[in-house]
């Protein structure tokens, strides 16, 4: 009570003008015509009419429906056409009917909402005395119908044009002549594949996802080097399928392979064809009915597949990162679509991969990977004993990019449920199967020289040259134990786990990282 | 209805709408089209008699619109869309 009331111009059916504020006491009455309480009151509205020295407008809800209340209640009042619902918007309005009587300055002095006999005579009397309305006639009471701004998809549309609208990005508009999608791709903003058109009511459910400001900048994304804010990482979200709780997943993600360390522009642009590789820890992979067993690693997972795809999305529109431009993969790579799964933390006895990354158990993390190829198998079907299997591992993981390729860089072991079992009855944890890989695949450099028949690997004549000792000193596939990072997802039937095969590693090229998600 | 979108990329770029490759030569059938505005009828009669004249093997099939105050209707554009390579549209006045 007492405050102002929104001004607003609006026409009536006729297409005359009507301010309000207009230098004397109005009464307003916002109503809807399917709503049969609005129908009750109109002739109400109708005699407040006669009222001395009050004016009276009706804003109503659709153009057709106040035509019909107009003929169907004779009304000689004005029935003000608010068909954008901007109006009604702007008043917050959630019942109709609605009515409001304000002061000569626009100030509110009174309201009555739906329709209560009792509450709706004493206005009369405080505010138009002079009018005859026979109250006995009219029932005691009838509920309000929601207001058209309450539609979920109405709502959505007006605080997106509202000037409070947290959306800021450019707006492009498609004629009706052309096809959406064939503008998308006309466009070059998808990734071969249709994509979910940005409308601004979708991209506002997508900001729903987060807390953080739209227009915060998540990163600075490479090669073009352009802002990514919240706003437009939601639109890529939209894009690729994302529900509004994933989003805090794709904004991690971003941050994550925007790190410099992760050289996300090296990654794109190698013509080895890296391509992030998410891994999702923590308990919103179980929010997210993230799919950790029967195939994780592949499609029909609406969280992990639009996750993957979102960021590759974002990296593509607002970093210009694109086949043929930046992007120079000799072959491309299937997993520059998507590539993100959970580990499935709770099948095995280990430590999850974000806890051995230094973070808590109940965290909820994305850990980033430049990957050039995955996931290749490793098929064993008969190891009984734990040091076989991983030895079985270090043989299949040793042709990651060449076989005579070591002291390599990161590679990712998903193990899958069968071989867990195999590794826990010998009590085998995560370093241990790393220890027996390194073990296995040790070799001296004289056994990964180029050779008349094989080209690829060191080459014979610098090895020659190196002193004997040096020749003949094993070096294992890994140039470390830290670069094999495994984690447990898959069914519970098969022998056969996964191995993503790395890129550049370390300073000269991409180091892992991972993120908290935060809300 | 006009569909509006929110820009998902680097707005340091403009957004142009994109143009059909133009193909190096001309063949099959070519659509001149009468937007219906005085004297376009007269300036696609020149360019019938030109075009019959240099490219012998090219189909030309008249079309024209109901009006140039609005676009052309589905109907047509679908017809000359299923049954042409090209459109020559004559904006007259």
């Amino acid at each position: 009570m007492a405050a102002e009331l929104p001004a607003f111009a609006l026409d009536d059916m006729a297409g005359n003008g009507h301010a309000f504020p207009a230098g004397q006491r109005t009464a307003l009455c916002f109503v809807k015509e399917d709503c049969p309480t609005c129908n009750l009151v109109m002739p109400l509205i109708e005699a407040l009419g006669d009222a001395e020295e009050l004016a009276v407008l009706a804003p109503g809800q659709t153009a057709d429906g106040n035509r019909t209340l107009i003929e169907r209640h004779g009304l000689t009042i004005p029935v003000l056409d608010d068909s954008t619902l901007k109006v009604s918007f702007a008043y917050g309005l959630e019942t109709v009917p609605l009515l409001l009587m304000s002061d000569e300055s626009g100030t509110e002095v009174d309201r009555v909402v739906g329709f209560d006999r009792a509450e709706w005579q004493a206005f009369f009397e405080r505010h138009a005395p002079t009018v005859d309305v026979d109250w006995q006639s009219l029932p005691e009471w009838r509920p309000g119908c929601g207001s058209l701004t309450q539609d979920p998809i109405i709502a959505d549309r007006l605080r997106a044009e509202s000037e409070n609208s947290p959306l800021r990005a450019r707006r492009i508009e498609i004629a009706p002549a052309d096809d959406v999608h064939e503008f998308l791709f006309d466009q070059g903003f998808t990734d071969g594949l249709p994509v979910v058109p940005p409308t601004a009511e979708r991209v506002l459910r997508m900001l729903g996802g987060t807390r953080r400001d739209s227009q915060e900048v998540v990163a600075t994304v490479p090669p073009n080097y352009a802002p990514a804010t919240v706003e437009k990482v939601a639109i890529n979200a939209v894009m690729a399928g994302c529900r509004p709780e994933h989003l805090r997943v794709v904004i991690a993600a971003l941050e994550a392979v925007c790190n410099k360390v992760f050289n996300i522009h090296g990654v794109m642009a190698t013509t080895m064809g890296a391509t992030p590789v998410m891994i999702v820890n923590g308990p919103i992979r179980h929010e997210l009915g993230m799919n950790m067993r029967l195939g994780a690693l592949g499609q029909g997972n609406r969280a992990a597949n639009s996750i993957g795809r979102a960021l590759r999305l974002a990296v593509r529109n607002i970093g210009g990162a694109r086949p043929g431009g930046t992007e120079r993969s000799t072959l491309g790579n299937p997993m520059k679509f998507t590539m993100c799964f959970p580990e499935w933390e709770e099948r095995s006895n280990w430590e999850p991969l974000h806890v051995e990354r230094g973070f808590k158990a109940e965290d909820s993390v994305v850990s980033i990977f430049a990957m050039t190829s995955g996931p290749t198998l490793c098929v064993d079907q008969s190891s009984l004993t734990a040091r076989q299997l991983a030895g079985s591992f270090g043989l299949s993981m040793e042709a990651s990019q060449h076989v005579h390729a070591h002291n390599a860089s990161d590679a990712i072991l998903v193990v899958c449920p069968e071989h867990v079992d195999t590794l826990a009855r010998d009590d085998f944890n995560k370093d241990d199967v790393r220890e027996q890989i390194q073990k296995v695949t040790a070799r001296p450099l004289t056994d990964l020289v180029a050779t008349d028949d094989i080209g690829g690997g060191i080459p014979a004549d610098r090895v020659a040259a190196m002193p004997a000792d040096r020749q003949s000193r094993p070096m294992p596939k890994f140039a470390s134990k830290g670069n094999i990072h495994i984690v447990v997802a898959g069914s519970d039937a098969g022998k056969f786990s996964g191995v993503f095969h790395g890129w550049v590693g370390g300073d000269i090229g991409s180091i892992p990282v991972s993120v908290k998600i935060e809300d | 209805m006009t569909t509006t979108i929110l820009d998902p990329g680097d707005e340091r770029t403009p957004v142009a709408r994109k143009i059909t490759p133009r193909p190096e030569s001309i063949t099959g059938n070519v659509a001149l089209l009468d937007i219906s505005k005085p004297r376009g009828n007269i300036l696609l009669d020149r360019l019938d008699a030109q075009l019959t004249e240099r490219l012998p093997n090219v189909t030309l099939n008249r079309y024209a619109k109901p009006t140039f105050t609005k676009p052309a209707p589905d109907d047509l554009r679908r017809d000359i869309r299923a049954k042409n390579d090209f459109v020559i549209e004559a904006l007259a006045d």
